[in-house]
C-alpha cells in the first residue's frame, strides 16, 4: 500500500482480518510471507521496534494511569524529555478535545472519550503506521457517525498511513481510500470504494457490500435467449440487452441487481412482475420486496410509495447496472 | 424484617467466630487466681502481668521475630517465583497448563503428615535441620502451589489487551510487567501474598519437626512449649496468643482497602 493512504480491511467476523492486523503489529506471528514497512522487513521485530501503533477495540487503556499519563507512556519509554512529552500531550488533547479530562482516571470517562484517549496514545507517538482494529465497534450510532468523520478529517490533517479493520461497510465507504474485502482469510477484491460497490469482483464482495443485499437470480441459458432461474421464472434476455454476457452453456451464471437499480415501472416496461410481500417504510426511501415467480427481489421505491402489501408490482433496471456472474467470478 | 434478618445473621457468625478469641484476649489480663476462679470471672483487673511474664521470662519477642524472619521470606520468595509461575500458566498458549494446574491444586490439598517423613529425612541430608532455609523450604513448597493457582486465576481475569497495547507502546516484556501488569494484578497479589503469610505464621507441624533449637523455634512452636513439667501457664500463653495475632490483624487491616479495590475496573469498556 502507498505511503499517507488510508486503506480498510473490510470483511464479516472471523474472516481474519484482526488476525491480519495483529500480525503487522506484531502481536500475533505468522505462518509464512513477511511484512515490510518502509521498504524495511519487520516480521521478525518485537511490536516496539516497528514504530506502528495499534488501537483496540476495548481501547485497552492503562486503568491505573490518568489520561495525560496514558497519552504520554509510550513517549515515558522512549525517554523523551520531559517538556517534550509534556507539549506533545498537549497537542494531542487540544486536538482531541480532552484538555479537560487530562488529570481523570479511564473509568471516569465516557465511552466516546476513553475512545478518543485511545486515538491520541496513537497518534502521539507520530508512528509510521496507524493500525485500527474495530475502533468505533463499542460506540452508539449516533457518536460513531460523528468519529467516523472525525477520523476522516484526521487523516487528512495528519495524512499518515493508517489501516483500518471493520465490519461496518458504512465505515469502510466513508473511510477508505483503498478497501480490501477478505472472506476467509482470502483477499475477495482490492479497489476504492466506488469499485467495490459498482463493480464488485465475485459474488460475495456483491453480496457482502451492500443495504440491503444485491438480488441474485441464479440459473441456466437456454435456447440462447432466456435465462432459467432455479426458482422456474424465465427471463427474456434479449429483452434486458444483456444477452452479450451471457452464452449457452452447462455452467451457472447469476445476475445481480442492486435494490437501488431495480425500480417499479408500468407493466409494458416490466422485467419482473410479482405481488408486493412488504414494504419497508424507512422514511426516505421504501424497500419494496416482491415475491417474483418464486424469486424474492428487493426493489428501492422513493418514500411515501403507494405500493401496499398484496399490490401488484413491475420492476426493470437498466442494463449497464446488472451484474452478471459465470460461477463465482464476474462477467464484463 | 429481612435486614434484621440479616443483622442477627451477621452478629451470630461474628460472635461464634470472634468468642474464642475474646475469650482468651479477656484471659490475657487476668491474675492467676481469677483465671481459675469457679464460677469464671467474665471481667478481668487489666493486669500486666501475663505480657511481662511472656516476653521477660518466657523470651516471647524472641519466637516473634524467628516467625517474622520465616514468614517473610516465605511470602517473598512463593510470591515472587509465584507470579512468574501463574504470569507464563495465564498467558502463554501451553496446552498442558490445564492439567498441570490440577496437578497443582492435587498437590496443595496434600496432608502434610503425609510427607513429613520425606521432608525432614530430605533437611537432614542437606544439612537444613534446624536452619531458617530448611523451615522456610519446606513452607514454599507448601505455599507455591496454592500461589501458582490463586495468582493463575487472577492474571487470567486481567484483560489481554492493555498488556499488548504496552507492547506496541515500546514496553519490553519485563517491562509491561512492571509497568502495567503487576499494578493491576495487586490486589490478588496482595491477597495471595496475605494468605501465604497467614499459613506460614501459624504453622505448627513443620515448625514442631524441624526446628528442635529453643532459638530458631516460631510463635506457635515457642508457644505450645510454655507449659512446663508442673506448670500450665495460662495467663502467659493467653498473652502470647494475644500479640501473635495482632500482627496479622493489622496486615489485613492494612492492605484490605489494596484487596477490594477494583483496580481493572473501566480498563476495557465497562
Amino acid at each position: 500500500m502507498a505511503d499517507g493512504e488510508f486503506c480498510v480491511l473490510l470483511g464479516p467476523s472471523g474472516c481474519g482480518k484482526t488476525t491480519l492486523l495483529r500480525i503487522i503489529a506484531g502481536l500475533e506471528s505468522a505462518t509464512g510471507g513477511s511484512v515490510h514497512v518502509d521498504e524495511q522487513r519487520v516480521d521478525l521485530l518485537p511490536p516496539r521496534e516497528r514504530d506502528v501503533a495499534f488501537v483496540f477495540q476495548n481501547y485497552a487503556l492503562y486503568p491505573h494511569m490518568t489520561v495525560s499519563e496514558n497519552l504520554g507512556f509510550s513517549l515515558r519509554l522512549r525517554g523523551a524529555p520531559k517538556e517534550e512529552t509534556k507539549k506533545r500531550v498537549a497537542e494531542v488533547a487540544r486536538l482531541l478535545e480532552l484538555d479537560h479530562q487530562l488529570d481523570r482516571k479511564p473509568q471516569q470517562l465516557s465511552g466516546g472519550q476513553r475512545q478518543r484517549v485511545a486515538l491520541g496514545r496513537a497518534i502521539v507517538r507520530r508512528p509510521k503506521l496507524f493500525l485500527f482494529d474495530e475502533p468505533l465497534s463499542n460506540l452508539d450510532a449516533t457518536l460513531r457517525s460523528n468519529m467516523r468523520v472525525e477520523l476522516a478529517r484526521l487523516h487528512e490533517r495528519l495524512r499518515s498511513t493508517m489501516i483500518y479493520v471493520t465490519h461496518d461497510q458504512a465505515e469502510a465507504m466513508t473511510l477508505g481510500e483503498k478497501v480490501v474485502v477478505l472472506n476467509r482469510g482470502q483477499i475477495q477484491q482490492i479497489g476504492t470504494p466506488a469499485e467495490i460497490y459498482h463493480r464488485p469482483g465475485n459474488l460475495f464482495v456483491a453480496g457482502f457490500v451492500g443495504q440491503p443485499q444485491m438480488n441474485f437470480i441464479q440459473g441456466r441459458v437456454a435456447d440462447g435467449r432466456v435465462l432459467v432461474a432455479k426458482s422456474g421464472m424465465n427471463l427474456d434476455l434479449t429483452r434486458i440487452m444483456i444477452d452479450d454476457r451471457l452464452k449457452v452453456s452447462p455452467i451457472d451464471y447469476t445476475i445481480g441487481i442492486r435494490p437501488e437499480d431495480l425500480r417499479p415501472c408500468s407493466r409494458s416496461e416490466a422485467w419482473f412482475g410479482g405481488i408486493a410481500d412488504f414494504v419497508e417504510d424507512l422514511g426516505s426511501d421504501c424497500f419494496v420486496h416482491v415475491m417474483a415467480n418464486g424469486e424474492k427481489l428487493i426493489a428501492r421505491a422513493p418514500g411515501r410509495t403507494p405500493i401496499r402489501r398484496g399490490d401488484e408490482v413491475f420492476l426493470r433496471s437498466v442494463p449497464e447496472r446488472v451484474h452478471v456472474f459465470q460461477g463465482d467470478k464476474r462477467v464484463e | 424484617m429481612k435486614k434484621l434478618a440479616f443483622v442477627g445473621a451477621v452478629l451470630l457468625i461474628g460472635a461464634f467466630t470472634l468468642l474464642p478469641f475474646l475469650w482468651f484476649f479477656l484471659t490475657s489480663w487476668k491474675s492467676a487466681g481469677e483465671i481459675s476462679a469457679i464460677p469464671p470471672v467474665i471481667l478481668p483487673s487489666f493486669r500486666w502481668d501475663n505480657y511481662r511474664a511472656a516476653i521477660v521470662e518466657y523470651g516471647l519477642l524472641h519466637y516473634i521475630m524467628n516467625s517474622a524472619v520465616v514468614a517473610t521470606a516465605t511470602t517473598v520468595i512463593s510470591i515472587f517465583v509465584a507470579s512468574l509461575a501463574a504470569f507464563a500458566l495465564a498467558r502463554f498458549r501451553l496446552h498442558w497448563a490445564r492439567y498441570y494446574l490440577m496437578l497443582l491444586l492435587a498437590l496443595s490439598m496434600f496432608p502434610q503428615i503425609a510427607i513429613a517423613g520425606p521432608v525432614w529425612r530430605l533437611l537432614s541430608f542437606v544439612g537444613w535441620l534446624n536452619s531458617y532455609q530448611g523451615i522456610v523450604a519446606a513452607y514454599i513448597a507448601f505455599s507455591l502451589p496454592f500461589a501458582v493457582w490463586v495468582l493463575t486465576t487472577f492474571f487470567r481475569e486481567l484483560p489481554y489487551d492493555i498488556e499488548e497495547a504496552a507492547l506496541i507502546d515500546g514496553c519490553t516484556r519485563w517491562q509491561a510487567l512492571r509497568l502495567i501488569v503487576f499494578p493491576l494484578a495487586a490486589p490478588g497479589i496482595f491477597t495471595a501474598a496475605i494468605l501465604v503469610f497467614i499459613q506460614a505464621w501459624n504453622e505448627f507441624f513443620f515448625a514442631l519437626i524441624i526446628l528442635t533449637y529453643p532459638a530458631l523455634q516460631t510463635l506457635p512452636v515457642g508457644i505450645a512449649l510454655f507449659p512446663g513439667e508442673y506448670t500450665m501457664p495460662w495467663g502467659e500463653i493467653a498473652a502470647a496468643s494475644t500479640l501473635a495475632t495482632l500482627p496479622l490483624v493489622a496486615l489485613t487491616l492494612l492492605f484490605q482497602r489494596r484487596i477490594v479495590q477494583g483496580l481493572s475496573a473501566g480498563a476495557v469498556k465497562g
